[in-house]
């Protein structure tokens, strides 16, 4: 009963929420975040996603308390940690290039952290044999980490990072060194441990990808600055601004024009009835984006010309052009994913095709792509 | 941080206590050289007397030409050694490879001043390869082994080792792929050497050019010993510091100061240069040696072996004379240990001084090394950064230069320090500094941040993590320059030279009194005992590091 108890209030303890309330990161007169909240729950994976210099590696590192916080405060379950050094925050952090002790064994760098907090032989071991039986590494734990391999390297970090019980779990793009293949297998074995353990986790990467199969909520930054958070469908599905639309996963950019109620009308004059978008009222300019899977070739539509196909076995890509005054400038290509299980027949490069936007997919935003007039887009999603 | 932040930041006291060291030991005799270079002797009046002294007398201001000429002469002529050498050990298979490089390293290891010494017994008025020369194939006069000629022998032999390692580094870190894409482009030959080749080890080889002519200017031992008439700057501050007659320390403060600026100016110019280009390689497919026969292979392999040769020769004149059977100067036929009992009843407390003094000093040199490197690596800040910039002073300090700056500062109230073991361990600490202080920090440099990030993440604090995750990591490498420190420190002669007291010689000081005494078969003994202590500590370097090559 009482063995219970106690187990029960481990898991309780911990793990935190972590609140991010109006954080600024200065270096000198540079200013990398200039004001940025958040909220991660409890238990979440939480993704920090943008391109490089986003500012989501300064974030992470200004939790785990390596970047001093300029301004604002970040608290784990209410209470700052502003000023707590970093080795007394109780995180878990797993680094891009592991961080691997060299010099120590597999089992004693999954011990050291342990050791210092001053648990007994037998726990430690028994903690250090599960955790390794966990990650799945038990028959290399008295090797010197020189001779393990890249995926190997990592879930020893792993192990060490999550063996110490932490109150949140960082990582710091943690599979960009290792091969495709490995990438897909560790971030399966990531995300089922992190369900394992139940523990709060923010994740740092540039792939999109990558942050759509494992996280619970995404964060999606540009500049410093949060474009949208909210869960990886609804991210892909109701991008809140031109950026997030084309950051992940890829759009198509239309110059189009509001016709009142919910039609459009594109640039050369095909209409087009979108259910979903808000009020606009007509003759407003717009952009609309349309993924390369939502056309579906048939009679009416945009008319296009196939400059050049790409093979994928499960579809086919192919490479368009379209009149210039229709397309927003500075894309670097225009697509169409031709799904190869429903598809009639293949195109020729150079045949000319009308392809028709699918009315409730498609996505409508302000001319300079900042805002999108959809109804039901989240800009911040709890 | 509770109940704990009242404890002073190990890092700040640590550096607190740093600057303090460096100011005492460092910037108090710095300044008190040059200002009683400003000094009148008997009144310690303010005056320009000193300089103008220097500048005015032909037998002052020609030693500074005579060093200068030396110091360029050997400088270029190394180059033109070391770097051939070094080209033909990496692009070609070489016979004896290994005990060409072990053989290479001992020579640049061993006081310069053993090699004069030698070079004096086998060509001097005396030498065996003079008497041969007069006896045997009767020629009435041979060229004189000393003076100018001397010195640069000595020198050559003694230097281009450094320009070698450096070479051989730097052609080692340039990758195949670089060669192959010029001559994709249509760039062959000689030409590819000309535009690719030498500018990117030309950076590497102007450090290596620094230190030899640093080592060039400040040797004492060996123009003192070699040089007779040819007074060079370090023999002309040594005499006027020691001298008894009419010697002025003042005045030798004076010219010190005058080669310190020198040296300084030297030091910028390089770095200067070598900043604006500089370049970071490394090589995943390094140069592959290949294999030569014929005439190239004859003249190559004579090349390496000639210049080879002629370096170890002092030592093996060393150990041979050691074993002869002597009578004070004169040597006796037939082979005894004569010598080595000499040196063991009447020398005993210098062999057991070089030792203790040299562990001391590495002991120091070590904790000094692991902790300024971390400092000014990871700790950056102003404070931390005077630091390094004074680390890197001795650089440009000789040696003799810098034995005079300690008896000056503390040979008065309240702090006498002149006479004692700890004057001479500090000595040795301080010229050694920059060399462990720029290997250590290259080591952290390879050290990841995040390793030590890792180990805060898991709890430990920052000074924890130094000492169980850094310092821990670090320490091969740095105890493996501490080794190559070792060697160096032993072989020692231009500031202990003028530290020393009856109670507190050295080896090599004993060497030097000894071989002035013209006591060849002690001197050759306790030269000998230098020589396989530095051999032993090469061959433990080796067994530990696993490594073949030796950086300074």
């Amino acid at each position: 009963m009482r063995a219970a108890r106690v187990f029960i209030l481990e898991v309780v303890q911990v793990s935190v929420a972590i609140h991010v309330d109006n954080v600024v990161k200065r270096y000198g007169s540079a200013t990398i975040i200039p004001g940025l909240s958040l909220d991660i729950k409890n238990g979440e994976f939480f993704t920090l996603l943008g391109p490089s210099g986003c500012g989501k590696t300064t974030l992470l590192r200004m939790i785990a308390g390596f970047n001093s916080i300029e301004d604002g405060t970040i608290s784990f379950d209410g209470s700052p940690i502003n000023n707590i050094p970093a080795n007394r925050r109780n995180i878990g952090m797993v680094f891009q290039n592991y961080a691997i002790f060299p010099h120590l064994t597999v089992r004693q760098n999954v011990e050291y952290g342990l050791k210092l907090r001053k648990l007994s032989k037998e726990e430690i071991r028994k903690k250090v044999d599960d955790i390794l039986r966990l990650v799945r590494i038990e028959e290399y734990a008295n090797r010197l980490p020189e001779r393990l391999s890249g995926g190997q390297q990592q879930r020893v970090a792993l192990a060490r990072a999550i063996v110490i019980h932490p109150s949140v779990l960082l990582m710091d793009e943690p599979l960009s060194n290792l091969d495709a293949k490995l990438r897909v297998e560790m971030r399966d074995v990531i995300r089922s441990v992190q369900r394992q353990v139940g523990i709060t986790t923010v994740y740092v990467t540039h792939d999109q990808e990558e942050a759509l199969v494992v996280s619970d909520r995404i964060a999606v930054m540009k500049g410093g600055v949060i474009q949208q958070v909210g869960k990886p469908q609804s991210i892909y599905a109701r991008p809140a601004n031109g950026f997030v639309s084309t950051f992940i996963g890829h759009s198509n950019l239309f110059h189009a024009r509001a016709r009142g109620g919910q039609s459009i009308e594109f640039e050369g004059g095909f209409r087009l009835e979108a259910p979903e978008l808000g009020e606009v009222s007509a003759g407003t300019a717009l952009v609309a984006a349309v993924r390369p899977e939502e056309f579906s070739q048939g009679a009416e539509g945009l008319t296009a010309k196939i400059t050049g196909a790409t093979f994928l076995g499960k579809y086919v890509t192919y490479a368009l052009s379209f009149p210039e005054a229709l397309l927003v400038s500075g894309q670097p290509s225009i697509e169409y994913s031709q799904d190869l299980g429903s598809a009639a027949r293949l195109f020729e490069v150079g045949e000319e095709i009308s392809l028709r936007p699918n009315p409730a997919k498609i996505n409508i935003f302000t001319p300079d792509m900042e805002q999108s007039l959809m109804r039901g887009v989240q800009k911040y999603a709890r | 941080m509770r109940g704990k932040s009242f404890l002073p930041d190990f890092w700040k006291t640590l550096t607190f206590i740093l600057v303090l060291v460096f100011a005492l030991f460092l910037v108090y005799p710095l300044a008190s050289l040059f200002l009683s270079s400003f000094k009148a002797p008997e009144t310690h009046a303010w005056t320009l007397d000193n300089f103008a002294k220097f500048f005015s007398r032909k037998f002052y201001y020609s030693a500074l030409g005579n060093s200068f000429l030396v110091t360029a002469c050997v400088t270029v002529l190394t180059v033109f050694i070391g770097i051939p050498m070094a080209y033909f050990m990496t692009a070609f298979k070489i016979r004896g490879k290994t005990v060409l490089e072990i053989l290479i390293i001992i020579s640049m290891m061993s006081p310069a001043f053993i090699g004069a010494y030698s070079w004096v017994l086998l060509g001097g008025r005396n030498g065996v390869l003079t008497k041969f020369i007069a006896e045997v194939l009767g020629l009435e006069s041979t060229p004189s082994i000393y003076g100018f000629g001397g010195i640069l022998l000595v020198f050559t032999l003694k230097l281009y080792p450094f320009i070698y390692m450096y070479a051989s580094g730097a052609l080692k870190k340039i990758d195949v792929s670089l060669g192959e894409a010029a001559e994709s482009l249509g760039c062959g030959g000689l030409r590819k050497v000309a535009t690719i080749i030498v500018p990117l080890i030309t950076p590497t080889i102007l450090a290596g050019s620094l230190l030899v002519f640093m080592n060039a200017l400040a040797d004492f031992g060996t123009p003192m010993l070699i040089g007779e008439g040819f007074r060079t700057m370090p023999v002309l501050i040594y005499s006027e510091f020691v001298g008894e007659v009419g010697g002025s320390a003042n005045f030798a403060a004076s010219m010190a100061t005058i080669m310190v600026l020198i040296t300084a100016l030297m030091f910028i110019a390089q770095k200067h240069f070598v900043n604006k280009k500089s370049y970071t390689m490394s090589a995943l497919r390094p140069m592959q040696p290949k294999e030569i026969t014929g005439i190239k292979s004859f003249f190559v392999h004579a090349f390496l072996f000639v210049v080879i040769g002629l370096s170890i020769i002092p030592q093996l004149t060393v150990i041979y004379t050691s074993f002869l059977n002597t009578n004070q100067a004169i040597f006796l036929p037939g082979f005894s240990l004569v010598s080595y009992k000499m040196i063991f009843s009447n020398l005993g407390n210098a062999i057991a001084n070089t030792y203790l003094f040299g562990l001391l000093s590495i002991l120091a040199i070590v904790l000094l090394g692991l902790f300024i490197a971390y400092l000014s690596v990871r700790r950056r800040n102003f404070f931390t950064g005077v630091i390094d910039t004074l680390t890197m002073f001795p650089y440009i300090i000789p040696g003799s230069v810098l034995g005079i700056t300690l008896l000056l500062a503390f040979n008065d109230k309240p702090l006498i320090l002149s006479g004692t073991a700890l004057i001479i361990i500090i000595s040795l600490v301080i010229r050694r500094l920059p060399y462990t202080l720029r290997s250590s920090s290259a080591i952290l440099y390879q050290i990841s941040p995040s390793i030590e990030e890792a180990s805060i993440s898991l709890g430990a604090s920052p000074v924890m993590t130094f000492f169980r995750i850094t310092a821990v990591m670090m320490l091969p490498g740095v105890l493996s320059g501490a080794i190559l420190s070792w060697i160096t420190v032993i072989n020692e002669l231009s500031s202990s030279v003028i530290l020393y007291t009856a109670g507190t010689r050295t080896m090599s000081v004993a060497v030097y009194q000894e071989v002035v005494r013209a006591s060849y078969g002690t001197a050759a003994a306790l030269a000998t005992i230098l020589t396989a202590t530095t051999v032993v500590s090469l061959i433990v370097f080796y067994k530990l590091t696993g490594k073949k090559e030796v950086s300074v």
